[in-house]
């Protein structure tokens, strides 16, 4: 009955083909629309999806699984590698949010890139890019899933890299495509793994457990068998996924890619290292959650910590960045992080194998959280783009009272930065209530130290909106070029995006204290059931009135024409100020391991053994082959009778040879 | 008599019938007039027609009282070997097209020789088998003199003549000694009445010398070289790839069904073999300047992947073979393709150097060449990796820690290889050069035949289907 949505994966291949193979014969605008028609397409097929799905009857409770396709694409006995779509709660929601996303960016980059050189291009690898994300949400198994996910890091790769001709572009591009790939290996080997004990790559173990169903037999007495083998097998693949799923999300350490990826064309940070690309790792912990929870709850831990630390560092860094890009960048880092987290704590209070409420929390929660964070943080970016193209540059010394200027970019970026400090009302305040409430759940440390992050994330907020459309303005810098308001390609995805904050914002506070049902626990939860929001009053309450206290400092601190506090913070702790400006000096430190540790001590020696034995061997090979065929040259010389000479010969020497053994 | 044995031969009786009437098609037609120009299309026509007909029947056969066999898989093969019969009349179109007179000549021989394959691979009996075998050869020798005002043309066919000559006394006398021990030449029979006899060794060896020869597998492959550069480019494009597919396909079966207790002894004969062709084949490959000649060393070391899957014995080792025969025809096909053309174009110039700089002038054509060379190295989007993946599959199924030796082997020679086929794209993309060759429009019919290859060249390998197509015939 989905049969339609093998369409939702072929729009944008097929039209990634047509701009790739003829995009450069094409108008700018021709192109540009025909990425945006099929994207639109898209989008449509992405909400008749979702409307369809999600009007459905549940069956014992919970929204079924689909699978309209799934062919086998590679037998090898037992295992074999699908292609498929695969239809539940989250691909949909997944569907939802980056269909919506990629569209605005499409629209919007009609503005953006107007008369840039390699406008077909760029949408021919923003299509590229959307086919791959939907295939990943959308996979049937692991194996897809990461067929996918390296194609979204080869797309990744080429819009942060879209500007060639310049050094910086080339080498963020060059940067985030070996730490994730670097990453994606310890993914790999966890799959194999995986596949190598469970003799499956399926999803099917997914909506099953949680619904206390078990899984398909087949599966399920793999996994046994697994689990018999040795506790930690499972676990171990577990985690190493997490491992190539922490460098797609920038975790802690293997963020230090995502900064230097803001090099890339503004829309192309909003869509992909914002809201879609850069939230596939804690995708992959929703998808994998059956099995974390039933086989590897002691490792969810891991999860909990890496991303605690993550948003801790992330959100310290954004207080002293001075590039707009590279703050909106830590603040995705910290925010991601937060829906780690809140997968993780989703620890089971279970009992059998059904979830019990506290643990349906964090999944919905993290779930919810990424869902409206995609909104928001795209708005911001795009509000930024904006900026930029106003200022051309992105650093806020250059900015300063830009509000008389831009009045829409203005707004909407308020919007979205209160909604990312969680103030009641906006769309980030319902998701991040319910993360810090799910953490407060599970240790209360955890839920105290990520209240401290969030009323960490409205300050640096605030001290970016504050620095941009405060303050003083700089008339050296506009002197020549007054900033002027975006063209309407550029603000109506601004709009929209808005909109959607405030419209799911209003909707889940006044639900979430009303205890209504039909808020985002309805459609997306852990064990697939009707899950009704409630907010805690008193977390609600508290985290509100920090949010709150931090945004009136950020004001008092950053509001006026000159910042007397700040100048005297920056005087009286220098070094903490340099240290977090330079990230705490993350690149250094992975500079360090690679280049004089792993280069001198690995690669030297390799590099050595490859030029001289290696070398040496084929140079060997080849000076034998040289003489060898200069002697055997007399043979060919055109002698028949040499030729029957070998041939009898050989035949004889093959007799003689298996007369022997 | 029962002439309903004669309806098992379908794939047969329609080149038969194809032979005829291009035949009388050339007869008729005046000379010079533009029905001469067409009998290449009369041919495809007949090619085509071919096809369905060897996939029609669908089950194993006898007729003749076991002197003709036939199963879905070897139905599959001839289908394969149609198939990559139309390409070489398609591409040859632009060469045959200069010889007006006799083009008509070369259709029938091509047309001949195919039929020789069919009746040599569906053989139930040596006898029958020796007889496909020479109606193959002796055409072929004709299509390799075909340039008569060639010196190399007629010299190349003299020695691929002479060699084959030789070779099949060789073979006869493997044959005879085979009939000495079992007394029969059916190999049914022989199945049943081999063993590990001196006699039958020396038989088992001297046969497959014969068809070692037409495989080229080293050492049999002296005439390679010589008559893969005399012969016109479509002649050596199909010596590459059908015959050589047609007789590894013969040799399989006949390995499997007459001397299925002697495994042991030809699975080391193979080892041997496999290791010496690529091995040595790519060392000669090295250090070739003339292109022609280098696919010949190509296509010998190609030959050696090609019996990896021999070593598999078994239902999946068939199915490698067949499915790397069809990978390997559309691939080699698009490289000789682009010989051809620029062969045709440019005064007959096939040495390496000519190649210099031809990206500058001939992006099209040096793009599509890169995919094909790229396939044939392996590279993994291309058909050309899975196709190896399956050979190295079959032979590691063997399951002897010498067929593991051998897999390895081959896998460090696909390196040596990948240089090889590399040198040619270095040479089109990077080799700087003051006189690349001039741009030229290739005629409708390269680029029907370039399509054709380049679809076969990017689908063959993701579109799972094709291999289980192939799968699924069995043995």
């Amino acid at each position: 009955m989905f049969s339609y949505t093998i369409f939702i994966m072929l729009l944008p291949l097929l039209s990634f083909i047509v701009l790739g193979l003829a995009g450069m014969k094409m108008q700018h605008k021709v192109a540009g629309l025909i990425g945006t028609c099929s994207l639109g397409l898209v989008t449509i097929l992405s909400y008749l999806t979702a409307f369809q799905y999600f009007g459905m009857d549940r069956v014992d409770g919970v929204y079924q699984t689909f699978v309209p396709y799934n062919f086998t694409w590679l037998p090898l006995g037992n295992l074999h590698f699908d292609l498929g779509i695969l239809l539940d709660p989250i691909s949909v929601m997944m569907l939802i949010v980056i269909s919506t996303v990629s569209l605005m960016v499409h629209i919007y980059s009609f503005g953006y890139m107007h008369g840039e050189k390699g406008f077909q291009r760029y949408y021919a690898f923003l299509s590229l890019f959307t086919m791959s994300m939907l295939g990943l949400v959308l996979a049937t198994n692991i194996f897809q899933m990461y067929m996918f996910w390296e194609l979204v890091g080869v797309s990744s790769y080429l819009l942060i890299g879209f500007y060639y001709p310049l050094k910086p572009a080339i080498a963020a591009s060059k940067k985030a495509f070996i730490v994730t790939r670097f990453a994606d290996m310890f993914f790999l080997v966890g799959i194999l793994t995986f596949g190598y004990f469970v003799d499956s790559f399926s999803f099917s173990f997914a909506g099953d457990i949680v619904m206390g169903q078990g899984t398909t037999p087949f599966i399920e007495a793999n996994l046994t068998k697994a689990v018999a083998a040795g506790g930690f097998i499972i676990p171990t693949a577990l985690v190493l996924m997490f491992i190539g799923g922490a460098g797609k999300s920038a975790m802690f350490p293997l963020h230090i890619w995502l900064p230097d990826a803001m090099e890339g064309p503004t829309p192309v940070s909003a869509l992909i290292h914002a809201a879609t690309m850069v939230v596939a790792g804690v995708f992959q912990i929703a998808r994998m959650f059956p099995l974390w929870i039933e086989y590897a709850p002691q490792a969810m831990s891991i999860v909990v910590w890496v991303g605690v630390f993550t948003a801790f560092y992330a959100a310290a860094v954004a207080c002293a960045q001075s590039d707009i890009k590279r703050v909106l960048a830590f603040s995705t880092i910290s925010q991601i992080a937060f829906m780690m987290v809140a997968l993780g704590v989703s620890l089971p209070g279970h009992h059998g194998a059904v979830l019990d409420n506290h643990a349906q929390l964090g999944y919905m929660a993290g779930m919810f959280h990424l869902f409206t964070h995609a909104m928001f943080k795209a708005c911001l970016f795009l509000g930024a783009g904006c900026i930029i193209h106003a200022v051309h540059s992105n650093e806020m010394a250059l900015m300063g009272g830009l509000r008389k200027y831009m009045p829409i970019t203005h707004i909407t970026f308020l919007i979205s930065c209160l909604a990312i400090a969680g103030i009641p009302f906006f769309s980030g305040f319902s998701s991040k209530e319910e993360i810090i409430t799910a953490c407060m759940e599970y240790s209360p440390v955890v839920g105290w130290i990520m209240t401290g992050i969030a009323a960490m994330t409205a300050f640096y907020m605030f001290r970016l909106y504050y620095g941009i459309f405060w303050g003083t303005e700089n008339k050296e810098a506009h002197a020549h070029h007054t900033p002027h308001e975006a063209p309407l390609t550029m603000t109506i995805p601004l709009i929209v995006l808005c909109v959607i904050t405030v419209g799911v914002g209003v909707y889940t506070t006044i639900g979430g204290f009303a205890g209504w049902g039909g808020s985002f626990g309805s459609y997306v939860s852990a064990a697939g059931t009707d899950y009704t929001i409630h907010f805690n009053t008193q977390i609600a309450a508290t985290s509100t009135v920090i949010a709150i206290l931090s945004i009136c400092l950020a004001t008092y601190i950053y509001k006026g024409e000159q910042q007397p506090i700040a100048d005297r913070l920056y005087a009286t702790f220098p070094k903490l100020h340099r240290a977090a400006y330079k990230r705490f000096y993350q690149d250094e430190i992975w500079q360090y391991v690679t280049h004089r540790i792993i280069f001198r001590l690995v690669c030297t020696p390799i590099a050595w053994f490859d030029r001289h034995v290696v070398d040496g061997t084929f140079n060997f090979l080849a000076w034998g082959a040289n003489e060898g065929g200069e002697s055997i040259r007399s043979w060919q010389s055109g002698d028949v009778r040499q030729y029957a000479v070998w041939f009898i010969t050989g035949s004889v020497a093959l007799t003689l040879i298996l007369l022997c053994i | 008599m029962n002439y309903s044995d004669f309806m098992h031969m379908q794939p047969e009786f329609v080149l038969v019938l194809g032979l005829i009437i291009v035949f009388f098609a050339d007869f008729f037609a005046h000379r010079n007039a533009d029905s001469k120009k067409s009998l290449w299309l009369l041919t495809s026509l007949m090619l085509m027609a071919t096809i369905p007909s060897c996939l029609i029947h669908n089950e194993p056969t006898t007729a003749f009282g076991g002197i003709y066999v036939t199963s879905p898989a070897i139905n599959v093969m001839k289908a394969i070997l149609a198939f990559g019969t139309l390409i070489v009349v398609i591409m040859s179109n632009s060469w045959a097209a200069t010889r007006q007179r006799i083009a008509g000549e070369f259709y029938m021989l091509i047309l001949s020789t195919l039929l020789g394959m069919f009746v040599m691979m569906s053989s139930g009996s040596f006898l029958l088998f020796f007889l496909g075998l020479e109606m193959a050869s002796v055409p072929l020798a004709c299509m390799v003199a075909f340039d008569r005002d060639r010196k190399e043309s007629a010299e190349g066919a003299a020695k691929y003549i002479l060699v084959a000559t030789f070779s099949s006394g060789v073979m006869l006398f493997g044959i005879s000694f085979i009939y000495a021990a079992t007394g029969t030449l059916y190999f049914e029979d022989v199945c049943a009445a081999v063993s590990d006899s001196p006699l039958c060794i020396m038989g088992l060896v001297f046969f497959f010398s014969g068809l070692g020869f037409k495989i080229s597998l080293v050492p049999f492959h002296f005439w390679t070289a010589d008559t893969y550069q005399g012969a016109p480019t479509p002649v050596t494009g199909y010596l590459s790839v059908i015959s050589k597919g047609a007789a590894a396909i013969t040799l399989c079966t006949i390995l499997m069904k007459a001397f299925g207790p002697m495994v042991e002894y030809w699975d080391y004969l193979l080892y041997i073999v496999i290791v010496l062709s690529i091995t040595i084949a790519n060392l000669f490959a090295i250090r070739q300047s003339e292109l022609k000649r280098f696919m010949a060393f190509s296509s010998i070391s190609q030959a050696g992947y090609i019996m990896l899957a021999v070593v598999g014995n078994g239902e999946l080792g068939v199915a490698a073979l067949t499915y790397y025969v069809l990978v390997y025809i559309v691939a080699n096909m698009a490289v000789f393709t682009v010989i051809n053309v620029v062969e045709q174009n440019n005064g007959g110039r096939t040495d390496m150097a000519a190649y210099n700089g031809f990206y500058q002038t001939n992006p099209k054509l040096s793009f599509l060449m890169t995919l094909a060379l790229f396939s044939l190295a392996g590279i993994p989007p291309f058909a050309g990796m899975f196709s190896k993946f399956f050979v190295f599959m079959a032979g590691v199924q063997n399951g002897e820690p010498m067929a593991y030796g051998v897999v390895f082997i081959a896998l460090v020679n696909t390196v040596v290889s990948l240089y090889y086929y590399l040198l040619i794209v270095k040479a089109m993309y990077i080799t700087k050069t003051d006189a690349p060759l001039p741009t030229f429009e290739s005629d409708g019919n390269t680029k029907i035949a370039l399509a054709i290859c380049t679809a076969g060249i990017a689908l063959f390998g993701v579109a799972s289907c094709v291999y289980e197509w192939i799968a699924a015939a069995g043995i």
